[in-house]
């Protein structure tokens, strides 16, 4: 097998303190006929082998874009990235030729997709869709990887993967459908997941049974997984930390059950606040006010001075830095004292 | 799938005997084909009532349909003006016009599909703007001017080909015209293909695709074009019905003994026979045609089950 040749130059082996995946810096714009959009601005995160790192921001926070730009899938044009870095077990992806990149994407990091149904190729079987992984990757036969695919249904738990495997992407339901997807990044051992809301068009209780899942799978082995949700529910069992994202920046980062116990930035705050808890059943939801910032004109200082309960002028003409706030924690707030301490 | 297919067949019937009847009915109402047998002169009474008594035509137009119809399933189709049968004027006419529409079909195919493939993934580049362009020019521009043209540049100005084809009309002499016969289609399943690769290049699946890291040739072909192409597969199969008959223009210019030279000769000469058992099959051609098209989607888009 020639598995190895991709990294062929790499330095040794990462140690065993060196980041799975570390971005440094990112930016990502889109060249729109309206003028520039900036959808991610100067993120930096890091994943660890066997860790799960969980992104949460809303829509248009820059989320799935970064997680694209490691992927590279991002569509250039229109998508730019001018400055970053993306460090994959030492070695900057960005730097690299499409076709080495190419023999990471599925074999080394693999991603899930929000949406089954239309990320599943509708016109192939999903044993060929994920017979693909290994006919390409591993030139296998067509037979030895059905049987392989068989296998893998089978392990995301699929009942009757042997009848099933020729069955099409429409005649599953939608957490079966997720846990093809799950299987088809499973398929060929990847160092690092990517899930772009693997949940999202699922109902609560398959939801709960997809999360399982992709916790367990990653118990087993040292696979390290990004986990990126708008859904705050979802996070606290399966993450070990949050980075909470914002116009395109990290505005909070933090071990789990820090940022549940005790949020450094007004936004994670609001965010904490608007989760639906039966013990205020009855009372109005809270809701961050505001909209979040159009990525064309993006607010000066503070991305989320005008909607910040705290805002005072700094906000509005000075960017915060990320503050250490703790071991391990960050928080993109002037009044990081004052938030924590409340 | 067998009981839809004994279904659609059925329902061929009604359309089958309703177009025929209408087709009959016009070519009837063309004029009297005793009189034009007998060209300018005028035909001695005697010998016209005769003739009349002869082919049947001196009954009400249903019994003469009915007739028809009765002499059709036993496989008569009456005699053309020379004298000849009509089943036989077929048996060389089909032959050579279906060597003209699988020419023509495969042009389609090859060089359409392939420019809607280049054209929808460059979109709004030099090439794409160009080849649009060019589509513009051939589907307005009418099959006589195209024909004519090509004819004389590459047969008698390059020679690359005989400007007319001899009657056994063999494959290597069918090439020009079946370009011409096929330019017209051929931008369109190019415009077709085009719209479709480019509305189905953002699809998700196509960006899973890529997040597998299957090789660019994979995306495009197996992922990008399988599903692009159910449009298209659409198109060219109602389009072999539309070829075999109307390939008229295409047939007259390089002298082609064909489908269309037959009816064109039926049509001239007023000759009910000829035109009604002609358009009889194309009529059947093209059901089945349509029908083929039914069942190949099916085949490409597993999410379309007929019962």
């Amino acid at each position: 097998m020639t598995a190895t040749d991709t990294m062929a130059g790499a330095p040794a082996p990462a140690t065993a303190t060196a980041p799975l995946l570390e971005v440094r810096d990112l930016h990502v714009e889109f060249h729109t006929r309206d003028g520039v959009a900036r959808a991610v601005n100067g993120v930096n995160y890091s994943v660890n082998a066997g860790e799960t790192l969980a992104v949460l921001g809303e829509s248009g926070s820059g989320k799935s874009v970064t997680a694209q730009a490691i992927m590279g899938i991002l569509d250039m044009p229109p998508g730019r990235i001018p400055q970053g870095e993306i460090l994959f077990q030492g070695q900057d992806m960005l730097k690299m030729s499409a076709e080495a990149r190419r023999k990471i994407r599925g074999r080394k990091i693999a991603m899930i997709f929000q949406d089954a149904l239309s990320s599943l190729n509708p016109v192939l079987s999903v044993g060929y869709q994920l017979g693909e992984m290994f006919r390409v990757h591993q030139g296998l036969s067509r037979k030895a990887a059905k049987a392989r695919s068989i296998e893998l249904m089978d392990r995301v738990r699929i009942p009757g993967a042997r009848a099933r495997v020729n069955d099409y992407p429409h005649q599953f339901s939608g957490g079966m459908r997720q846990r093809i997807m799950i299987a088809m990044a499973l398929a060929l051992e990847p160092d690092l997941i990517i899930a772009d809301e693997p949940t999202t068009a699922l109902d609560v209780t398959v939801q709960a049974q997809v999360m399982d899942l992709l916790a367990e799978l990653q118990r087993e082995s040292t696979m390290g997984l990004i986990l990126i949700t708008h859904d705050l529910g979802v996070v606290a069992d399966v993450a070990d930390k949050i980075a909470v994202m914002y116009a395109g920046r990290i505005v909070e980062n933090a071990p789990v059950h820090e940022i549940y116990r005790q949020p450094a930035h007004p936004y994670t705050k609001g965010l904490l606040q608007s989760i639906p808890r039966v013990d205020r059943k009855g009372q109005e939801l809270y809701a961050i006010k505001g909209l979040p910032p159009n990525l064309l004109h993006v607010p000066a200082g503070c991305a989320f001075n005008p909607r910040c309960p705290m805002a005072q002028d700094v906000c509005r003409t000075d960017v915060p830095p990320l503050h250490t706030v703790g071991a391990g924690r960050g928080s993109a707030c002037h009044f990081w004292k004052e938030t924590l301490g409340d | 799938m067998g009981r839809y297919v004994i279904r659609r067949l059925l329902q061929m019937i009604p359309v089958f005997i309703g177009s025929t009847f209408l087709i009959f009915f016009m070519v009837y109402a063309l004029g009297d084909p005793v009189a034009a047998l007998f060209g300018d002169r005028a035909p001695d009474p005697a010998t016209a009532q005769q003739i009349r008594h002869d082919l049947y035509l001196d009954h009400s137009l249903g019994a003469q349909y009915l007739h028809y119809m009765k002499n059709i399933f036993i496989g008569d189709f009456g005699t053309a003006f020379n004298g000849e049968s009509v089943t036989s004027l077929m048996g060389s006419a089909f032959p050579v016009t279906i060597r003209l529409t699988i020419v023509a079909i495969i042009f389609e195919i090859i060089i359409g599909i392939a420019l809607g493939v280049v054209t929808g993934m460059r979109r709004g580049k030099p090439v794409d703007t160009g080849v649009l362009l060019l589509t513009l020019v051939v589907i307005s521009v009418p099959t006589f001017v195209t024909g004519y043209v090509l004819q004389y540049v590459f047969g008698v100005r390059l020679k690359w080909t005989a400007p007319s084809v001899s009657p056994s009309a063999p494959f290597n002499e069918l090439i020009l015209p079946g370009l011409v016969l096929a330019l017209v289609s051929l931008a369109y399943v190019t415009r077709l293909t085009r719209t479709s690769i480019a509305e189905n290049t953002r699809a998700d699946y196509v960006r899973t695709a890529v997040a597998k890291g299957l090789p660019r040739h994979r995306v495009i072909i197996r992922h990008l074009l399988r599903n692009s192409l159910i449009p298209v597969v659409t198109f060219i199969g109602t389009d072999i019905g539309a070829l075999m008959g109307g390939a008229i223009v295409t047939e007259r210019i390089f002298n082609i003994h064909g489908v269309g030279f037959q009816l064109y000769q039926g049509i001239l000469r007023n000759n009910a026979p000829t035109v009604v058992g002609f358009v009889t099959v194309l009529v059947l051609v093209f059901l089945l045609a349509n029908l083929l098209v039914d069942l190949l989607y099916a085949v490409l888009d597993p999410r379309i089950r007929y019962a």
